[in-house]
C-alpha cells in the first residue's frame, strides 16, 4: 500500500544523512558509519524497485536479491578491511582524525 | 691600301703597343722596346706613304681625301669620328712622324736600355747609378729607369694621342685627342712620382691646360649647336658657313658669333701652347723626363695648340680682307702672341737651367706663331710650326744629352751638383763632340741663323708678314724678341759647351751613346734643310731658284685671303742684324765665365729688371695668392671643416644620439615594463595561481568529497534543467 | 492513511532520527549505539517490503557483525579522541548544504515522477517460495553461482587483509 516514492525518499534522506556524516566527521569511524548508512539506503532502493518490478511484471526476478546478498557481504568485507586499515594509521601516528591523514596534500 | 685606310691605321699601331705593354709586357724591358719602337715605327712609315702619296695632288685643300664613321647618336644626328688629309695635316704629319719616331729611338739610351739595375733605385725616383766592379775596382755607371716599360707604355698612348689629333677630321676627334694628350701629359710629368716637385707640376700642368680646355668645349658646343656640325669640311671650308657665323652677333660683347667662339677656342689654344696669362705650367713641366720635354713640350703637344689655331683660321678671320683691319680674334692673338715672345724671351734671359731656358724658348716662339696667325700670316705660322718642331726637338734632346754626359760625370767624381745648372757646364764641346755640333746647329737655327737655319726662313716670313701687313709695333717687338732669343741662346751655348769646364763632373762627362746621338743627327739634317722648302720668290737672289712648294701647298688651304703682299727690304735686315748681333754678343758676354759660382754677367747691367726675369715676374706666387690659397681655404676651411664636418656630421651625429635616445627611451617605457614584464607578469601569475591552486589538494578525503558532491550537484541541476526541463 | 503506511512512516521516522544522532552526537560511543539502532529501522522496512529474509539477514550481519566490529574499534581508539571538542570539522556547513540540496533534488524529482507514484502491494503467493528461489539461484550454474563463490572469495580476501594489517609481525629484513 506503500507507494514507491516513499522507500525513495526516505533512502534518499537516509543517503544524505550519511553523506553528510562522512563529509562533516572527523573521526575516521564515524566516517565509516556514515558510509554503513549510505550502503543501507542503496540496499532499500534496490529492494524496493525488486518488490515494485515482480509486481509490475509479474514474474518473479531473482536478481536484485542475490544483488542485495553480494552488497551484505561486500559491506562486511569492507568494514573488516577499513577498520583494519583505520587500526593500522593508529598505530602509525596515533591519530584518527580524518583530516590528519593529509601526507597526499600538493 | 688606299689612303683613307691608311690614314686610318696610322693612329693605331702605337695604341697596341701601350695596351700590349701595359697588360703583359711591362716586365720586359726589351720587349717594351721592341713593341713601342716597332708601333711608332709602322705609323711613321705609313704616314709618310700618306704624305709622299698626297703632296702631289692639286687641289688637297678643295677635296681632301678622308672619311668619316657615326659614333655617338644624339637625336636625330650623329657625332662622327673620322679622319681626313688636306695641306695643312699633311705637313704637320710630318714633322709629328718624325720627331715622335726620333724621340722614341732617344728615349731607349735615355733610360739606359741595356745598363744594370741601380743599387738604391726605387720606382718612382730617378736611377742614381749602379756600382760596377771590374778588374780594377769598382766604380759607378748610369743604371737603367726602373719604370722603363712604364715610360714607353704612356709615350706609346701619348703617340696615338698626338696622331689621332693630326688625322682627324672634326672637331671632336680631334678633342678627344687633345684631352688623352693632356692626360699623358699629366702622367708623364709626373713620371717620378715620389718626388713632390714632380708631382705638383704635373697637377699645375694638368689644370693649367684645363682652364684654357673648359673654355674651348664652351666654343665647341657653340660651335655644333649654331652649325650642326663639328667637322672642317661642314665648318672651316664652307664659305656659306662663316659668312653667317662672321654677320649674326652672339649677346656677349657685341662680337660676332664668329668672334666669340673663335675667342673660346684661342683660349684652349693659350691653354695647351702656354701663351700668357696659363704658361706657368711649361717650365714646371720640366720635371718630367727630357724625351717628354722635348716630345710633349716642344714637338708636339704645344704645337697641337698652334695647329688648332691654324685649322680654325678661317673661324678667326671671318670677314677679313688682306689689307682690311683685322677682326677682334684675330686682334687678341697677335696682342698675346707678341706679348708672350718678348715676355718668355726676357725670362729665358735669366734662367740658369738648361731645361728652363728652352722651355722659356718653347713659350716664346710659339707666340710667334700665334702673333703671326693674328696678322694674317697662315703660310708664316705654318712654316714656323714645322720649322720650330725641329730644331726645338734637337734641342731640347741636345740638352738631355748633355745632362747625361753631366750625370756620368757626377757619378763619376761623386759630387753632389746639379748636372741641369749650366753654370756647372762648359767646355762640353771636347767632351761631347756630336752633342755640341747639333746642338750649335739647333741653337742658330732657333736663333734665326741666315740662309743655313730653317729657322732663318721661317722667323723671316713672319717678320715680313708683320712688317707688309702694316704691323709695324708688333714688327717692333718680335724683332725685340728675336734679338733677346739669339742673344740667350748663345748664352746657353757658351756656357754649356764652350770654354773651359767649371767643375770636376763637367771635366768627365762623356758622349752619349748612338741610340741618343742618331736622332740628334736626324733632326739636325731636318732643321738645316726644312727650311729650303719654303723660300719665297721675293727673296733677292735666291728666291725663284727653288720652288715655294710651301706657300703653294699649305697656301692653298687659303680660298679667300689671295692678295698680293708687297715685299720689302726691311724685315730682311732686320732679322739679319738681330740674329747675328744677338749671337755675337751672347757669346761675347758670356765667354769671360770661368766659375760655376761666379755672378751672371747680365745682373748688374739689368739690375732689377734681372730679378724680374730671374724670378719670372713673380706670375707664380701672384696665382698661387689669388687662385690657389683661396681654393685650398675653401676646401680645408669651409668645405672640410665647417660644411663637412660641422654641420654634415653634427646632422649625421644629432641623428645618432637621437636614434640612442629614442631607443633608451622605448627600451625604458615599453621594452621593459610591457614586453619584459609581460613575460615575467604571465610566468609568476602561473605561478601565483599554482600557488593558490595548490590549497585545493589539502590531502583531506573529506574536502575533496565535498568538493565532487558539490560539482556533481551542479551538473546535475543542470543536465536536469538542460534535458528534462527544455 | 492505511495502517501499513502509518507503521512505516514510525519507522522511517525512527530511522531517519538515530541516523541523524550517529552523524550529530558528540561521543562516538552513542553514534555507534544509535547506528545500532538506525539498521534495526532498516531491518524493519526490509520486512514491510517482503523482504524478511534480509530484514534477518541484516540484523545478523550488520547488527551482529558490523556494528560489533565498529564498537570494537571505536573501543580501541576511543582514548585518543577524549569526545571533547568539535566533533564535526571545518567544512561542515557546506557539507550540510550540499547534503541538503541533493535531498532537495532527489525528492523534487521523486515527487514528480509519475512512475513511482505506484502503490506497492503485495506480492501474490509464492511468498514462502522467494527464499527457495533464491537459494536454487545462488547455487545454480546457470544463475548465480559465480558470484556467490566470488563473493566467499572476496570474504577470504578481506579477512587475511584485516589479520594482516592489522598483525604486529616484524618483517624479515630482505
Amino acid at each position: 500500500m506503500i507507494p514507491l516514492s516513499w522507500y525513495l525518499i526516505f533512502s534518499a534522506a537516509l543517503f544524505c544523512i550519511g553523506l553528510y556524516g562522512v563529509l562533516s566527521r572527523k573521526n575516521s569511524v564515524a566516517i565509516l558509519m556514515g558510509v554503513e548508512l549510505m550502503l543501507n539506503s542503496c540496499t532499500i532502493n534496490l529492494l524496493a524497485f525488486w518488490h515494485y518490478y515482480v509486481q509490475v511484471r509479474q514474474a518473479l526476478q531473482m536478481s536484485p536479491l542475490v544483488f542485495a546478498a553480494i552488497i551484505f557481504t561486500v559491506a562486511a568485507a569492507e568494514t573488516a578491511v577499513g577498520l583494519a586499515l583505520i587500526i593500522s594509521a593508529y598505530r602509525k601516528r596515533q591519530s584518527i582524525v580524518a583530516g590528519d591523514l593529509d601526507e597526499l596534500k600538493g | 691600301m688606299n689612303t683613307q685606310l691608311l690614314l686610318w691605321l696610322i693612329p693605331l699601331p702605337p695604341l697596341l703597343a701601350f695596351g700590349v705593354i701595359v697588360l703583359g709586357a711591362n716586365r720586359r724591358n726589351g720587349l717594351s722596346t721592341a713593341l713601342a719602337l716597332g708601333g711608332v715605327g709602322l705609323s711613321f712609315l705609313a704616314s709618310m706613304v700618306v704624305f709622299f702619296r698626297v703632296i702631289g695632288i692639286e687641289d688637297l685643300s678643295e677635296h681632301p681625301i678622308g672619311s668619316a664613321v657615326n659614333w655617338l647618336p644624339t637625336a636625330d644626328t650623329w657625332l662622327k669620328v673620322g679622319v681626313q688629309i688636306d695641306p695643312l695635316s699633311a705637313v704637320t704629319l710630318f714633322f709629328v712622324a718624325w720627331t715622335i719616331l726620333m724621340i722614341f729611338l732617344y728615349s731607349v739610351g735615355y733610360h739606359n736600355f741595356g745598363q744594370p739595375k741601380g743599387d738604391h733605385d726605387v720606382p718612382g725616383l730617378p736611377p742614381h747609378g749602379a756600382t760596377v766592379k771590374d778588374g780594377h775596382g769598382s766604380h759607378k755607371v748610369m743604371s737603367i729607369e726602373p719604370m722603363y716599360a712604364r715610360f714607353f707604355a704612356l709615350i706609346s698612348l701619348f703617340a696615338f694621342a698626338m696622331y689621332l689629333l693630326v688625322v682627324s677630321d672634326n672637331l671632336l676627334t680631334l678633342f678627344v685627342g687633345w684631352e688623352i694628350m693632356g692626360l699623358c701629359s699629366y702622367l708623364l710629368i709626373g713620371f717620378w712620382y715620389a718626388k713632390d716637385s714632380a708631382r705638383k707640376a704635373a697637377v699645375k700642368a694638368f689644370l693649367t691646360t684645363r682652364v684654357g680646355d673648359m673654355f674651348m668645349m664652351i666654343g665647341l658646343a657653340a660651335l655644333y649647336s649654331i652649325t650642326g656640325s663639328l667637322s672642317y669640311q661642314d665648318i672651316f671650308g664652307n664659305e656659306a658657313v662663316m659668312h653667317a657665323l662672321a654677320t649674326t652677333t652672339s649677346p656677349v660683347f657685341g662680337l660676332s658669333w664668329a668672334g666669340f667662339i673663335g675667342l673660346l677656342i684661342f683660349l684652349g689654344v693659350v691653354g695647351k701652347s702656354a701663351q700668357f696669362p696659363l704658361h706657368v705650367w711649361l717650365p714646371d713641366a720640366m720635371e718630367g723626363p727630357t724625351p717628354v720635354s722635348a716630345m710633349i713640350h716642344a714637338a708636339t703637344m704645344v704645337s697641337a695648340g698652334v695647329y688648332l689655331a691654324i685649322r680654325s683660321f678661317p673661324l678667326i678671320s671671318a670677314g677679313w680682307e688682306q689689307g682690311a683691319p683685322l677682326t677682334v680674334p684675330m686682334v687678341v692673338l697677335t696682342a698675346v702672341g707678341a706679348f708672350t715672345a718678348l715676355f718668355a724671351a726676357t725670362i729665358a734671359l735669366a734662367q740658369n737651367d738648361i731645361k728652363r731656358v728652352l722651355a722659356y724658348s718653347t713659350i716664346s716662339q710659339l707666340g710667334y706663331m700665334i702673333a703671326a696667325l693674328g696678322m694674317g700670316a697662315y703660310v708664316a705660322a705654318t712654316f714656323h710650326l714645322v720649322t720650330h718642331a725641329f730644331f726645338k726637338a734637337l734641342l731640347f734632346l741636345g740638352s738631355g744629352s748633355v745632362i747625361h754626359g753631366m750625370e756620368h760625370g757626377v757619378l763619376h767624381t761623386g759630387a753632389h751638383i746639379d748636372p741641369q745648372d749650366m753654370y756647372n757646364m762648359g767646355g762640353l764641346r771636347k767632351k761631347m763632340p756630336r752633342t755640341f755640333w747639333t746642338f750649335l746647329i739647333g741653337g742658330f737655327a732657333l736663333s734665326g741663323f741666315p740662309m743655313v737655319t730653317a729657322g732663318f726662313w721661317s722667323k723671316d716670313e713672319i717678320l715680313s708678314g708683320a712688317f707688309n701687313g702694316g704691323h709695324i709695333f708688333v714688327f717692333v717687338v718680335l724683332a725685340l724678341s728675336a734679338f733677346l732669343t739669339a742673344f740667350y741662346t748663345m748664352r746657353q751655348i757658351t756656357l754649356t759647351f764652350l770654354g773651359k769646364p767649371r767643375t770636376k763632373a763637367a771635366e768627365h762627362a762623356h758622349e752619349t751613346p748612338w741610340t741618343m746621338t742618331v736622332p740628334l743627327m736626324v733632326l739636325a739634317v731636318f732643321a738645316v734643310s726644312a727650311g729650303w722648302a719654303g723660300i719665297p720668290e721675293a727673296f733677292p737672289g735666291l728666291g725663284g731658284l727653288l720652288p715655294n712648294w710651301f706657300e703653294e701647298f699649305v697656301g692653298s688651304m687659303l680660298h679667300n685671303v689671295h692678295g698680293e703682299v708687297h715685299h720689302s727690304l726691311v724685315p730682311l735686315f732686320t732679322s739679319l742684324v738681330v740674329a747675328l748681333g744677338g749671337l755675337l754678343l751672347g757669346w761675347l758676354v758670356y765667354r769671360s765665365v770661368d766659375r760655376a759660382d761666379a755672378a751672371d754677367p747680365m745682373a748688374e747691367p739689368l739690375g732689377l729688371a734681372f730679378v724680374a726675369f730671374k724670378k719670372k715676374y713673380g706670375i707664380d706666387e701672384l696665382y698661387q695668392l689669388i687662385f690657389i690659397r683661396p681654393a685650398e681655404w675653401f676646401a680645408e676651411t669651409f668645405t672640410y671643416k665647417w660644411v663637412d664636418k660641422r654641420l654634415l656630421d653634427g646632422i649625421l651625429h644629432s641623428i645618432a644620439r637621437l636614434g640612442i635616445l629614442l631607443g633608451g627611451w622605448l627600451r625604458r617605457s615599453f621594452d621593459l615594463p610591457v614586453i619584459n614584464g609581460g613575460g615575467n607578469g604571465i610566468a609568476r601569475g602561473t605561478r601565483e595561481l599554482g600557488s593558490a591552486m595548490r590549497g585545493i589538494q589539502s590531502g583531506r578525503i573529506q574536502q575533496y568529497m565535498i568538493a565532487a558532491i558539490a560539482v556533481l550537484a551542479l551538473i546535475g541541476l543542470a543536465f536536469y534543467y538542460l534535458v528534462f526541463m527544455a | 492513511m492505511t495502517t501499513l503506511q502509518i507503521i512505516f512512516l514510525i519507522i522511517a521516522a525512527i530511522t531517519l532520527v538515530s541516523a541523524c544522532l550517529v552523524v550529530m552526537t558528540r561521543k562516538i560511543m552513542h553514534a555507534a549505539l544509535w547506528l545500532v539502532l538506525s539498521l534495526m529501522g532498516v531491518a524493519m522496512v526490509y520486512a514491510t517490503l517482503q523482504s524478511g529474509f534480509y530484514a534477518v539477514v541484516q540484523i545478523l550481519v550488520y547488527i551482529g557483525a558490523i556494528s560489533t566490529l565498529i564498537i570494537f574499534a571505536v573501543m580501541m581508539t576511543r582514548n585518543v579522541m577524549e569526545d571533547v571538542g568539535p566533533q564535526s570539522n571545518r567544512g561542515w556547513g557546506l557539507a550540510m548544504v550540499g547534503s541538503l540540496i541533493l535531498f532537495a533534488g532527489f525528492s523534487t524529482v521523486l515527487l514528480t515522477w509519475d512512475k513511482v507514484q505506484t502503490n506497492l502491494l503485495e506480492i501474490p503467493a509464492i511468498n514462502g517460495e522467494n527464499i527457495q528461489m533464491l537459494g536454487l539461484a545462488l547455487v545454480d550454474p546457470m544463475g548465480f553461482l559465480i558470484p556467490f563463490e566470488v563473493a566467499s572469495v572476496l570474504l577470504l580476501a578481506a579477512l587475511v587483509a584485516a589479520i594482516f594489517l592489522t598483525s604486529d609481525i616484524k618483517r624479515s629484513r630482505s
